[in-house]
């Protein structure tokens, strides 16, 4: 333990502001290493960056609503839902163009997410009832919907064109295969809502909103309306790849999504994200994402049984917390 | 007879935080059974010399003796088998527990087989205490159903429950009206009385000179004097705290009144207050002030719409009211500074350039999108323009002095020009030297035309600084004085508070 007063030596400041690129870091080297470079090959990055792309896209939303001092377990269930809406939407539209029948699902799927996630919102802003609650009622509701959209049955009857946007690859004659459509779509999602949290208006009163509520309403800041925004944005990227997933799949099934909604929550809090509220970061997100999903596929790589992977993982998201709640405190004394 | 020795003896105390020098070689003693009265500024060592005797800190250097005996304090366990209690300013009581649970929190009497606390014999020792300590509270009640004035006694209680020597109060005034001042006045006294030594901090120079016996003075971590309380005046007192003259302390204004810009008419707010009618002129400060639980705060925040309204209007130049949110009132143009300013007023967290520019921060955006450089040269503007001083833009609102957030407040508010002003006990917490810069500032504000509706309990700033005071009771607005010629008496205002007719 440093001695209180002492100053912290600058790369170690560096190390504490960088904690968790160093950490998604060492488990890479540590992951090539121990799967003699299987792990390191254009390949399967690539294929690791797909594989995380859908709850990253997730991730981001919810680190809004996290930050606001929120939480949305509605997603999983949405992901399930938004792709049997979009599906059955493109079963029925099969004799137009693919392109229409493609479009008219995805705009189907997005806003029934947006339109789920804004009333979870709804309630949550108007209403002293606590998030968890309001979002574990839409998660139930989603789930269930899902299967009466489709009679329980996976709608398979989709435009054969629809499998580009979950398994191909943008400018493949010129790129080759580096650059999967799910992938930009995350990055794409990634810029935007890095963005928006850190510099718009509407972000600030997100942070204020998460910090001081009572503060940021007498600042004038719309509380209400930032609650609902958050959860509309949420559900809207729930969607999104819900409807990518159904691409991925080329199917919309409503079994799919089981327990997103904690990998996703899972991302945001090894990010670095605060579950109080007031203090998180799009980019922790990001990387947290690739954390998780750097894990997995080297246990994957290792051969490790499916058990135990989930063990390994649980030990490894408390690892980071701890860490990152010593380095914090570290910090925080400085 | 020898005399005895101190209660406490420092003796050439330290302390350094990182790039902060707390205290520098601080050394005076404080006698047994007296009040040892302790000014100085904010960040001037106070709350950092208490906190080393009640073991929240280390000492850095130099020595403390209690009654001859040197010691070294190793926490706030051993502090308090010294005999050391302290009450800091922010309560530490669980709102949900009984008083009597609270009191001996942790040390609840048990029974021998099965551990289960007993209840009885709890509220017997409290009673007891409380029968000692001269205090009238329901023991069985739960805190959150008590007045604040009553938790601090619970508070105080709970420190004394381990036979203390010494009993530290942490500014204990802030949230009392003058009678329950007296009434804690009067345990201080009961405790002096039975050898108790109280160290009491305060901003509140009248209350150090009706109280204390001796009175210390800390300047940017140095000791500067400990004097008997009858040697020391007012002005002395100031002026070692400050360390320079203050002009004066309530700025002189000249009669500039215009029409008026806020109307208030016959509002009432549930339960809160009642068919209250004012109106405040442009250039004018009006007081609104009566004992804690009056309405006065409730009639603010129903102007402000961030509480709701019975019925009644609320005219701001020509925009009716009442206003549905704070949003609205903002756009009608007036501005409130909230009562609360940690706890209803700052993001504590967040860097000093967001707190500042929070209320108005599209100035620093383009179509939503804000520009962090043009953020941080408005920021730096206003930090200069209102004299808030802070080791940057982007240091923790947290870490700035009372008198410092304060004036980052009104910073924030006037960004831009706003009509109406509210000020919600603008001068709480904040110390002698930012006080007189904040009545400068109030009045500067006047003459440049706003209209100022201010709340506070501390009588001479309301005498002061007011053109005319609206003292509240029970929800009702009793009078209204004019105080055009600085005249009013503490008395007149005192008489209306508690209720009887002008």
């Amino acid at each position: 333990m440093t001695a209180p007063g002492s100053p912290i030596p600058q790369t170690l400041r560096w190390l504490i502001t960088l904690r968790m690129p160093v950490i998604l870091v060492a488990l890479g080297v540590a992951a090539a290493a121990l799967t003699d470079g299987q792990f390191a090959q254009v390949d399967n990055l690539v294929n690791v960056m797909r594989q995380v792309s859908f709850e990253a896209m997730i991730a981001f939303g919810m680190t809004l609503v996290i930050v606001t001092g929120g939480i949305d377990l509605s997603v999983g269930s949405l992901v399930a839902l938004t792709g049997v809406v979009a599906a059955v939407v493109m079963r029925g539209t099969l004799d137009l163009s693919p392109f229409a029948s493609i479009t008219a699902g995805l705009l189907c799927g997005v806003a029934t997410g947006a339109a789920i996630g804004a009333g979870s919102g709804t309630i949550v802003a108007r209403f002293a009832i606590p998030p968890f609650i309001v979002t574990l009622a839409a998660m139930l509701i989603a789930r269930g919907l899902a299967f009466i959209a489709c009679d329980g049955r996976p709608v398979h009857e989709v435009p054969a064109e629809l499998f580009w946007l979950g398994r191909g690859y943008v400018l493949e004659s010129l790129l080759g295969r580096v650059m999967p459509v799910p992938v930009l779509v995350m990055l794409g999602l990634y810029v935007a809502t890095a963005v928006l949290l850190s510099r718009t208006v509407f972000g600030r009163g997100v942070i204020a909103v998460g910090s001081n509520e009572e503060a940021a309403r007498l600042a004038g800041i719309p509380v209400r309306r930032t609650k609902l925004m958050v959860y509309l944005i949420t559900g809207a990227l729930a969607g999104l790849a819900g409807v990518l997933h159904d691409a991925k799949l080329m199917a919309g099934d409503p079994k799919v999504g089981e327990m997103w909604e904690l990998n996703v929550i899972a991302a945001v809090v090894v990010g670095g994200t605060s579950l109080f509220g007031g203090r998180g970061s799009i980019t922790g997100t990001l990387v947290g994402a690739l954390i998780i999903g750097t894990l997995n596929n080297s246990l994957n790589l290792l051969h490790v049984e499916h058990f135990w992977q989930k063990v390994v993982l649980g030990g490894v998201i408390l690892a980071a917390s701890l860490v990152d709640a010593g380095l914090r405190r570290l910090d925080l004394r400085n | 007879m020898p005399t005895p020795p101190p209660r406490i003896r420092f003796d050439r105390v330290c302390k350094t935080f990182p790039g902060v020098r707390a205290l520098v070689e601080v050394s005076f003693e404080v006698r047994p059974g007296c009040v040892h009265a302790m000014v100085g500024e904010n960040g001037a060592g106070k709350s950092t010399l208490v906190k080393i005797l009640a073991g929240a800190h280390p000492i850095g250097g130099g020595s403390i003796e209690l009654d001859g005996e040197p010691v070294t304090i190793r926490g706030a366990r051993h502090a308090q088998e010294l005999g050391i209690a302290i009450v800091y300013q922010e309560f530490n009581l669980v709102p949900h527990l009984s008083v009597g649970e609270n009191v001996f929190l942790g040390r609840w009497p048990r029974s021998r087989r099965l551990g289960l606390i007993r209840f009885p014999e709890l509220h017997r020792r409290t009673q007891r205490l409380f029968g000692d300590l001269g205090l009238n509270l329901p023991v069985q009640s739960a805190v959150a159903a008590l007045s604040v004035a009553q938790r601090q006694m619970v508070e105080i209680a709970k420190a004394l429950s381990l036979d203390a020597r010494i009993l530290i109060l942490d500014e204990p005034s802030a949230v009392l009206t003058p009678h329950e001042l007296g009434a804690m006045f009067g345990l201080v006294r009961r405790l002096t009385a039975k050898g108790v030594s109280v160290i009491y901090i305060s901003h509140r120079l009248d209350e150090v000179f009706e109280l204390a016996d001796n009175v210390t003075v800390l300047r940017d971590g140095r000791h500067i004097s400990t004097r008997p309380i009858h040697e020391v005046n007012r002005n002395t007192l100031i002026f070692e705290t400050v360390g320079r003259l203050l002009d004066r302390e309530f700025p002189g204004r000249g009669d500039r009144r215009g029409e008026a810009v806020l109307r208030v008419e016959r509002l009432s707010g549930r339960g809160a207050f009642q068919d209250v009618t004012f109106a405040v002129r442009a250039g004018e400060i009006f007081a609104l002030t009566g004992l804690v639980g009056s309405g006065r705060s409730s009639v603010a925040r129903a102007i402000f719409g961030a509480a709701p309204v019975a019925s009644g209007r609320i005219v701001v130049g020509d925009d009716p009211g009442p206003f549905l949110s704070p949003r609205a009132a903002m756009r009608a143009g007036i501005a409130m500074l909230p009562e609360d300013r940690k706890g209803e007023g700052l993001l504590l967290q967040r860097p000093l350039r967001e707190n500042i520019t929070l209320a108005h921060r599209e100035d620093a955006a383009t179509l939503g999108l804000l520009n962090i450089r043009r953020e941080r040269r408005l920021t730096r503007d206003l930090m200069a323009r209102h004299d808030v001083r802070a080791a940057g833009t982007e240091v923790a609102a947290a870490t700035l002095s009372g008198g410092n957030q304060q004036k980052a407040m009104l910073a924030r508010w006037l960004q831009r020009p706003y009509r109406v002003i509210i000020l919600d006990e603008p001068t709480r917490g904040v110390d002698v030297g930012a006080k007189a810069e904040m009545y400068q500032e109030l009045s500067r504000l006047a003459a440049d035309g706003a209209a100022i509706l201010m709340i506070s309990s501390e009588l001479p700033e309301v005498i002061g600084m007011a053109d005319r005071i609206g003292v509240m009771h029970e929800g009702r607005l009793m009078g209204i004085l004019d105080n055009a010629d600085r005249r009013v008496t503490q008395d007149a205002i005192m008489r209306l508070a508690v209720g009887e007719a002008s």
